[in-house]
């Protein structure tokens, strides 16, 4: 039996080295690979060449991050701005539309918008920029617009009634109150993102799914496996910063919860 | 600072809500409209800031037109506050109270100081309370600190659209002396919405009796229950127990008689109302107490014949 009192009396946050060891396991794969040269002949002794040496594996982490926080950083944007036109006079109009198409955005597979893209724009950066942008707007907007109608009425009432103006309300009091649902929402669209980058490998763009992608088509499960360990650390240690960031910014944006 | 309404008509998809409403309000006056739902009484709150426009007639604010005031400054010199109270969740105590006196531009030195006096004048110390958020706080302790907001910027007239409707009866009754004193203190012309004939009774010095979006009858809480003008007014204000509302609207103070004979042994405050003396009588089984002040003096009895055979004119 431990002894209760000797409990920490602030809770311990995990968050910190769970996030410390992802990145440090990532970094260790990254540039470590090529020395791993008879821990992978070990675990695949039937491959006459089981390490992916074709591309630095650090390089094609560095390309994957970069396609990444290029497409994202459009995605959020174009996302959080389409989202807050939505309370302005002219663009409420677009509110019923754009809320449909974030729904309807939810249940289209990553890969599609890839194939839609490539016949339009041809092989390379260029589509896998358009189509990681174009899906990781949706999770965006629809976390900016649950985040801005989760507002209780009451705030707004009383913030308007004590004459603040639309600009002040929207920075001072929709902005903040909507912050950890859009968030939210920031934090799925990247870390599906990074999941979806991968496949871009397959139009063309060099990120940590070329290993995957060689890897199958030339029957060496040892590739696959080291490009899919890449992504799934990349992924996870992308979450937990988001955790850590949710955390820094807990106070303050406290919960409406007893905004009733 | 006086607000006047002239020939009010409001619409709601070609309903009348308000109709040719008029109405003068009198600086330092409590006006409480009073009417049951859906009379019009908020409606007719909400338009002297403008949260709701008027279709039909004037709003003069210290006898300017309230639609000649750009919409913000006029808010700005108003105070709110309502039922749900509306604080600002993420923004503490301290900061919610703060919000026009900044909107004004205030200095942050005479913002903080207003802010302590603001939560001394409602009985919340501002070390213990100026730094929690709203979660933290009780619904009465919330209400006060929407009442200290809405009084911040020390605005010309104060809007309350039922504010303690949501809370207990006891928390209740202590906002309701806390208004009352600070009416009492600063002078402020108030506008009171409620449907709450006691509280109406309690705190107005005017009352506008409302019924489908037109004043049915307006006074002193005494006019209007020894005259209601017609049956609404009578039912409204409650026939049954009408006797009881009228002892409660009388203080002992003018029919406290000098001792004689046996002292009575139990007392009351010389503060109290006639509902209160006899309310205390029947639990105490005697028909006379003695009256004594604040500070413990005897300054003589009520019997119970003298205070139930006053007349009320």
């Amino acid at each position: 039996m431990s002894e209760p009192h000797a409990l920490p009396l602030k809770a311990p946050r995990p968050w910190a080295k769970r996030l410390g060891f992802s990145v440090a396991a990532l970094l260790l794969l990254a540039y470590g690979l090529p020395y791993s040269q008879p821990l992978f002949a070990a675990l695949f002794p039937l491959l006459p060449r089981p390490v992916y040496l074709q591309e630095p594996m650090a390089e094609l982490m560095w390309q994957h991050i970069g396609l990444v926080l290029v497409s994202s950083s459009l995605a959020i944007v174009m996302a959080t701005l389409a989202g807050l036109a939505t309370i302005s006079q002219t663009g409420r109009a677009f509110k019923p539309l754009m809320e449909t198409l974030a729904a309807m955005g939810q249940t289209f597979p990553p890969v599609a918008v890839l194939a839609v893209a490539v016949p339009v724009v041809g092989f390379g950066e260029l589509p896998a920029l358009i189509a990681l942008s174009i899906f990781g707007v949706l999770p965006v907007l629809q976390a900016t617009l649950a985040g801005l109608a989760s507002v209780p009425t009451p705030v707004l009432d009383s913030a308007r009634a004590m004459g603040m103006s639309p600009r002040h309300i929207l920075t001072e009091v929709q902005m903040p109150l909507a912050l950890p649902i859009w968030l939210a929402g920031v934090r799925t669209s990247v870390v599906v993102n990074i999941g979806t980058a991968a496949i871009a490998s397959t139009v063309g763009a060099k990120t940590l799914g070329l290993p995957i992608i060689v890897g199958l088509s030339g029957f060496n499960t040892a590739y696959v496996l080291q490009g899919a360990m890449m992504v799934a650390l990349l992924a996870i240690a992308a979450d937990l910063a988001f955790d850590w960031l949710a955390l820094a910014l807990h106070g303050h944006t406290r919960s409406a919860d007893n905004e009733a | 600072m006086t607000i006047k309404f002239q020939n009010i008509c409001k619409f709601y998809d070609g309903a009348a809500a308000i109709t040719d409403l008029n109405l003068d309000v009198q600086q330092g006056e409590l006006v409480v409209l009073l009417g049951p739902s859906g009379s019009g009484k908020s409606t007719v709150l909400k338009m002297v800031n403008r949260m709701v426009s008027h279709d039909g007639g004037h709003i003069f604010f210290n006898g300017k037109d309230i639609n000649s005031f750009n919409v913000q400054d006029l808010r700005r010199r108003m105070g709110y506050a309502m039922q749900s109270v509306g604080l600002f969740p993420h923004r503490t105590v301290g900061h919610n109270i703060a919000t026009v006196p900044k909107l004004l531009g205030w200095d942050a030195q005479r913002v903080q100081s207003r802010v302590n006096e603001l939560l001394y004048l409602l009985a919340m110390d501002p070390k213990q309370y100026a730094n929690r958020y709203p979660h933290q706080l009780s619904g009465g302790q919330q209400q006060r600190v929407g009442v200290a907001r809405a009084l911040a910027a020390d605005p010309d007239v104060l809007l309350m659209d039922e504010p303690f409707g949501a809370l207990d009866p006891v928390t209740r009754a202590a906002l309701q002396l806390s208004l009352k004193k600070i009416h009492r203190a600063t002078g402020k012309t108030i506008l009171f919405v409620t449907h709450d004939i006691d509280e109406a009774l309690l705190l107005a010095t005017r009352i506008v009796l409302l019924n489908h979006g037109r004043i049915v009858q307006m006074g002193r809480p005494l006019e209007l229950l020894q005259q209601p003008t017609n049956d609404f007014v009578a039912d409204f204000l409650g026939r049954a127990d009408l006797g009881l509302k009228l002892l409660s609207l009388r203080p002992i103070a003018p029919h406290i008689k000098a001792m004689d004979g046996a002292e009575p042994i139990h007392t009351i405050s010389h503060t109290a109302t006639f509902k209160e003396a006899i309310s205390h009588m029947a639990t105490l089984h005697v028909s006379s107490l003695c009256v004594v002040s604040a500070d413990g003096t005897v300054l003589g009895q009520v019997h119970a014949t003298d205070l139930l055979e006053t007349s009320y004119v």
